[in-house]
């Protein structure tokens, strides 16, 4: 008897409490995780004006479409949110195909450069010439106010690189083998057999890739900012938030929403609407590769 | 893999290897070539925070001229400079004692509840705010603590305050609203691994505890917390490892010139100093200090781990 005994009346009670006291801070959890995003999708489905005497919670009291017409309206929202679609199809595309390719390469025990390969590659992951050289760098790549700047600099990322590479390590080798004797090239049999048996490993990155690139907003401040056609979602929401925390931070925000209810849209509801537009499209792709980026998050974490 | 006795080839000479395996140095090169042009050449910016760099047409790197240290001195007798340390290691403190843990125990409870469809419920809206950027993240904050916000509301509605509070105006409360944030954000996402981990911890283990009388809180101590000490161990030397590059986007977005003395880190430091105000040469120097000091630190908690455990971590 390692543990000391308790009647089992006692214990069943007290599993029975301590099962509750889980589920309900498990519940507290989850409310505050969703309430946020309830609560912005209601204000963006509110009537501006009335928005303004607060107290909207999860359900908008005036029901409007008013504040999206309002966002699809402005012409360089629009060209925010293609250029953003654009950048992470592309971006993604791109990246999970890269990967692909060098997990592959260095995946085989047989090719002839591989020890060297993967140390070029692994010494990035822990140094980096940091923000100042790789600015200049870009800057005299001629990239500045151009799009292969959401593309080229970050085309793949060095980590999903492992996380890939040892899914393929995980494949039987024989189906490799069985290729190779039929008189398969290293091209046809990463196209034939790697490819189809890679389909999970390959939504997790194409996930982890879409969401980094929808979500970026930085290259866009510090690279493209001049240029209006090249701006992004993010970028334009991250000037709108900016422009009311000024306003907050002082008692601004008060007279400034004064002078506001003569319009029917006021900035917090324009911009809890693009907040959706900006949110929607990645959490509708997340359920569909929910099942797998778990596996691909733990298997990064095994030591190689 | 691949098994030796079928791909790898008998003794070859190096060209005929390569003219073999054609298909596979077409696909890694460009790749290596994109590695050591954006990953290996800004390393040899390094050089810059040596000189006294001001780009002009028609000079190369190294015809600038060298000053030493000059830009290191500098940058420790800034008194801003330890402004922004104290920021950065304040904020990856908290982050650390708070953000760190956090994820654990909620693995910990999460595994604990037997009924699969909630779990599965609690799982996928807890990862839902990982997905979101920081922008959105920073905005929902301000709307969240603002003067009307829900939070403002309900400690009023408690009594706890009896006027509503600016909490992104009060500069003492900048890093906890980070933390928070950070928390908010990541909880469910970063729990993952360690619901991996207890995942893997052998059943029987649990049935035989069962057996000797254990209570839950005795099969947790004893069992589940053992079973991941390893995975928490490897998370514990990344974080400490990554303390000083904790990043800007969170400080940058919820900051504003209120709270600018509790919201500047090092990296909004560089963004200032290096690129708004041209002092490339400057803001070189202060990265190097950071890529220097996250070293010592990865290396340190690694050989920490090691003694703990007898094994390294990366």
């Amino acid at each position: 008897m390692l543990f000391r005994k308790e009647p089992r009346r006692k214990i069943r009670l007290k599993t029975r409490v301590m099962d509750g006291l889980i589920m309900l801070i498990l519940l507290l959890i989850v409310i505050v995780t969703i309430y946020p995003f309830l609560n912005v999708l209601a204000i963006s489905l509110n009537d501006a004006n009335d928005t303004i005497k607060g107290g909207i919670h999860i359900f908008p009291r005036v029901f409007t479409l008013r504040n999206y017409e309002e966002v699809f309206k402005d012409p360089i929202l629009i060209t925010a949110f293609i250029n953003s679609v654009v950048r992470t199809v592309l971006g993604a595309g791109l990246g999970v195909i890269s990967t692909m390719m060098v997990a592959y390469v260095l995946s085989r025990r047989d090719f002839f450069a591989r020890k060297a390969v993967a140390t070029l590659f692994a010494i990035t992951m822990y140094i980096s010439g940091g923000m100042i050289p790789e600015f200049l760098l870009i800057k005299e790549l001629g990239m500045i106010n151009s799009f292969s700047v959401y593309i080229v600099p970050g085309i793949l990322g060095v980590y999903y690189i492992y996380i890939v590479r040892s899914f393929i390590d995980g494949l039987p080798s024989a189906l490799q083998e069985a290729a190779c004797i039929d008189g398969a090239n290293d091209l046809q049999i990463f196209m034939r057999v790697i490819l189809p048996l890679c389909k999970p490993v390959m939504a997790t990155i194409g996930l982890y890739y879409a969401v980094s690139h929808w979500n970026s907003w930085f290259d866009t401040y510090l690279f493209n900012s001049s240029n209006p056609n090249l701006t992004t979602l993010q970028y334009e929401l991250m000037k709108v938030l900016n422009n009311s925390n000024t306003a907050a931070a002082g008692h601004m925000l008060k007279m400034k929403q004064h002078a506001q209810t003569v319009r029917s849209v006021s900035p917090q509801s324009m911009r809890m609407a693009i907040t959706i537009v900006a949110t929607v499209p990645i959490l509708a792709v997340y359920p569909f590769v929910q099942k797998y980026f778990v596996r691909g998050m733990t298997l990064g974490a095994v030591k190689d | 893999m691949i098994n030796g006795q079928v791909l790898k080839p008998e003794k070859k000479p190096l060209t005929k290897l390569m003219i073999k395996q054609r298909y596979l140095i077409l696909m890694v090169l460009p790749f290596v070539i994109w590695a050591v042009i954006f990953k290996y050449l800004p390393l040899w910016g390094w050089v810059m925070a040596f000189q006294d760099y001001k780009p002009r047409a028609g000079m190369g790197l190294l015809d600038y001229p060298f000053v030493g240290l000059k830009h290191f001195i500098a940058l420790f007798q800034d008194p801003m400079f330890y402004d922004v340390m104290r920021n950065t290691l304040g904020m990856s403190f908290l982050q650390l004692f708070i953000g760190f843990p956090l994820p654990i125990i909620f693995a910990i409870m999460l595994n604990e509840v037997k009924n699969i469809r909630y779990k599965k419920f609690i799982q996928t809206s807890t990862y839902l705010p990982h997905f979101v950027s920081w922008v959105i993240v920073a905005g929902i904050f301000s709307t969240l603590l603002s003067g009307d916000g829900v939070v403002n509301e309900l400690l009023l509605f408690l009594g706890i305050i009896k006027e509503p509070v600016s909490f992104l105006a009060i500069p003492k409360w900048f890093w906890g609203i980070c933390t928070s944030a950070e928390v908010w954000k990541e909880l469910g996402w970063n729990s993952i691994i360690f619901l991996a981990a207890i995942t893997g911890i052998d059943p029987t283990l649990y049935e035989a505890a069962k057996v000797d009388g254990a209570s839950r809180l005795q099969s947790i101590r004893h069992i589940t917390l053992p079973g991941i000490t390893n995975t928490i161990l490897v998370i514990l030397v990344l974080d400490i490892g990554w303390m000083i590059s904790i990043g800007f986007e969170k400080q940058y977005l919820l900051g504003n010139s209120l709270v600018q003395d509790y919201a500047k880190v090092l990296d909004l430091y560089i963004l200032d100093y290096g690129i708004k105000l041209g002092r490339y040469s400057f803001g070189t120097a202060i990265g190097i200090f950071k890529s220097v000091v996250s070293i010592i630190l990865l290396y340190g908690a690694n050989k920490l781990a090691k003694r703990w455990r007898g094994q390294t971590v990366i």
